[in-house]
């Protein structure tokens, strides 16, 4: 495969990535690959490497090792080009608390070279409905005006690529649903996003998935695919003491994970001839009904199984 | 009365901790005092010998060359120059390289054989009285020993008091060896210092501590442009605050204004950027805005006592006058001094304007050398 066709096709390419800090290994040989064009979700559990591999791609941090590019450009070497073609929100808002609106927005303009600073800062405070707030101080602002702010500077330079660290976290459900129609919007502008986030409607909304635990990438692909890989069968169960039922479920060596789903129990297996059996014995007051693995089910499972595997890894 | 005591000890345990792990706030708590006793101890000479002397000897006779050799006896007076012409002697005190001309007319010797009461000039930069007044005291003593020695025999008539020639001491361009004069340009310098300093100190550390550097250092921008995005607007307050000053210099302290307004009016613009440029290299250096001041502070408290501000130069011990030397402070206090009460221009300052720009440019060298692109 030529360059330009690998360039045309994938927007982040990264291969054995690995970062520790302080002896305590962060990311661990990393490899991934994502197409341009698509919102790629980025899950796991906190402190599982999500905001490092994030600063890796964006030349903050650079990798112990591994090779890596981002639009095609080198993560090690080519900072100054892939500064200008991404945009990366940080997790912390980190505009100026000092400058208003209009000033935070204008100061990234001119950072870019963006022909016309005060226009273009104008055009995103109406694009972002920030109108009527724009001589506000950023530290006046709740936190999702000013997330709204920060994306608002972020896709200003109209980048290639944005890289969003946990966006929403903190934000209300109506400003998080405007946030994520933004999102589709930009992408179906053309624009690659990748973002990181811990709520399962939020991953719902993104065309694939990355799943990383511990710096280990577990998981990768859409939606479905990712609840396929897990192979798991669910039952949803309710009536009865549920309290006391997941309790003595729990004991049972078959069953990977129980998790309350609303009012009832979401029970789900590797093994679907065990799981019906194991309905069986259960019945009594509890209605078992074949369910929908969800995601959250898959991601359950995924984490505990990450989290068994790590003391061998500690060790090895 | 347990609980308030693990509390408390709780607390202090906990600040111990931390201020270990504070290693630079830590030693600076403790290299700080110690240094400064160590330096103004020292340093600190009001007495100052060895002063720079051009020599403008019109007269080969032995009694001037006895007087020469009783003046530098006297230790007060080192010949850096001997001069050919009163234009060459003028032009070693416009740029600073003497501090005296000590002038022995033609016929110096005929004339005080033959009684006829000859008069020595010593001509004396009295911009810095402190340095120069225990050295005017000396000449007078010098040229006695010297023609006691020399006046015997059928001389001997001349060794009566009043002495047989005059020494006419020439203050020049602070006659009345007013203080003000000498300490109104050296406190321009020293406030200029301490509040540029400050303000780019704390530049860079406060992004860091704000949470914005993480922003800042995504975006395509270099470390000179920051920089120099930092600098330039405390420059521009700068200038005000010299405004300000040279104002009330003007008014209030009747200080004259000698030379040019404009070469002034520039080279403290450049003196305002080497400082602007110190403060923002700690500022690259410091790891929070605490130790940003405090590296402020040791760096400004020598240049206030090691500039020549408050002490005379001249009377520091060689590595005294070498840590001053390097100090943009010292460089420009003697650029004030001198174009303010001296009238010096341009080519005679060419010495301090040159370290002033290349203490700049080391500054800013280390400040883009140091600046963490990255988070690691």
């Amino acid at each position: 495969m030529s360059a330009e066709a690998r360039d045309a096709d994938v927007a982040i390419d990264v291969e054995g990535l690995t970062k520790s800090f302080d002896g305590k290994v962060v990311v661990r040989n990393l490899t991934m690959k994502l197409r341009r064009g698509r919102i790629h979700g980025f899950l796991g559990p906190n402190g599982s490497g999500k905001t490092t591999t994030i600063r890796m791609l964006c030349g903050l941090l650079t990798p112990d090792s591994g090779r890596g590019s981002c639009l095609g450009f080198d993560i090690r070497t080519q900072h100054d080009e892939i500064k200008r073609h991404v945009g990366y929100m940080t997790q912390r808002f980190s505009l100026y608390e000092d400058l208003s609106i209009r000033e935070n927005l204008e100061f990234v303009a001119r950072i870019y070279g963006v022909r016309n600073p005060e226009t273009a800062a104008q055009d995103s405070i109406d694009r972002l409905g920030l109108k009527g707030r724009e001589e506000q101080l950023a530290r006046e602002l709740s936190g999702g005006w000013k997330q709204r702010l920060a994306l608002g500077a972020c896709i200003l330079p109209k980048p290639d690529l944005l890289l969003l660290d946990e966006p929403t976290a903190g934000v209300d459900p109506k400003a998080r649903r405007d946030f994520w129609d933004e999102i589709h919007r930009l992408a179906e502008g053309g624009m690659t996003v990748l973002v990181s986030t811990h709520y399962m409607d939020e991953a719902e909304r993104c065309h694939d998935i990355s799943y990383i635990a511990y710096g280990d990438l577990l998981a990768h692909g859409t939606v479905d695919e990712i609840i396929d890989s897990v192979g798991l069968t669910t039952f949803r169960v309710s009536g009865g003491d549920l309290t006391a039922l997941s309790d003595q479920l729990a004991r049972e060596k078959a069953i990977d994970m129980i998790a309350p789903f609303g009012a009832a129990l979401h029970v789900a297996a590797r093994d679907p001839v065990a799981l019906e059996r194991i309905a069986q014995r259960y019945g009594g007051d509890h209605v078992w009904t074949r369910d929908r693995t969800t995601l959250e089910d898959a991601f359950i499972v995924l984490m505990s199984r990450s989290h068994e595997a790590a003391p061998e890894r500690a060790t090895a | 009365m347990s609980g308030t005591f693990s509390r408390f000890s709780a607390v202090f345990v906990k600040e111990l901790l931390q201020l270990r792990r504070d290693r630079l706030t830590f030693a600076t708590m403790i290299f700080i005092p110690v240094v400064q006793l160590l330096l103004f101890g020292y340093a600190i000479n009001n007495d100052p010998r060895h002063l720079p002397t051009t020599l403008l000897v019109q007269d080969e006779s032995s009694l001037a060359r006895a007087f020469l050799s009783a003046l530098t006896m006297t230790g007060y007076f080192e010949i850096v120059h001997v001069a050919h012409s009163e234009a060459e002697a003028d032009s070693d005190i416009l740029s600073g390289r003497s501090q005296f001309i000590v002038q022995i007319p033609a016929h110096f010797g005929r004339a005080l054989i033959h009684g006829e009461k000859p008069s020595l000039a010593v001509i004396v930069d009295a911009t810095d009285p402190t340095a120069t007044n225990a050295a005017i005291i000396a000449i007078n003593g010098a040229a006695q020993i010297a023609f006691d020695n020399d006046l015997r025999g059928s001389l001997a008539y001349l060794r009566a008091t009043p002495p047989p020639f005059d020494v006419r001491i020439q203050r020049r361009y602070n006659p009345t060896g007013d203080t003000q004069l000498n300490i109104v340009p050296g406190l321009v310098g020293t406030i200029l210092t301490l509040t540029m300093l400050i303000f780019t100190a704390l530049s860079v550390t406060r992004e860091i501590e704000r949470g914005t550097m993480e922003s800042l250092l995504a975006m395509p921008v270099r470390p000179v442009e920051i920089m120099l995005g930092k600098i330039a607007p405390y420059a521009l307050v700068g200038a005000a605050q010299m405004g300000i000053i040279l104002v009330a210099a003007v008014g209030l302290f009747h200080v004259p204004i000698a030379g040019s307004l404009a070469l002034f009016f520039a080279l403290t613009m450049l003196f305002i950027v080497a400082n602007l440029s110190v403060g923002y290299t700690f500022s690259t250096v410091a790891s929070n805005q605490l130790q940003a001041m405090q590296m402020s502070f040791f760096f400004f408290l020598p240049s206030m006592l090691l500039s020549g501000f408050l002490f005379p130069f001249r009377g520091m011990p060689d590595w005294a006058q070498i840590v001053g030397e390097i100090l943009p402070l010292t460089h420009f206090i003697r650029i004030a001094r001198a174009i303010m009460l001296k009238g010096s221009t341009a080519s005679d300052l060419v010495f301090d304007t040159g370290a002033l720009a290349l203490f700049t440019l080391a500054a800013m060298g280390i400040a883009v050398a140091r600046f963490r692109q990255t988070l690691d």
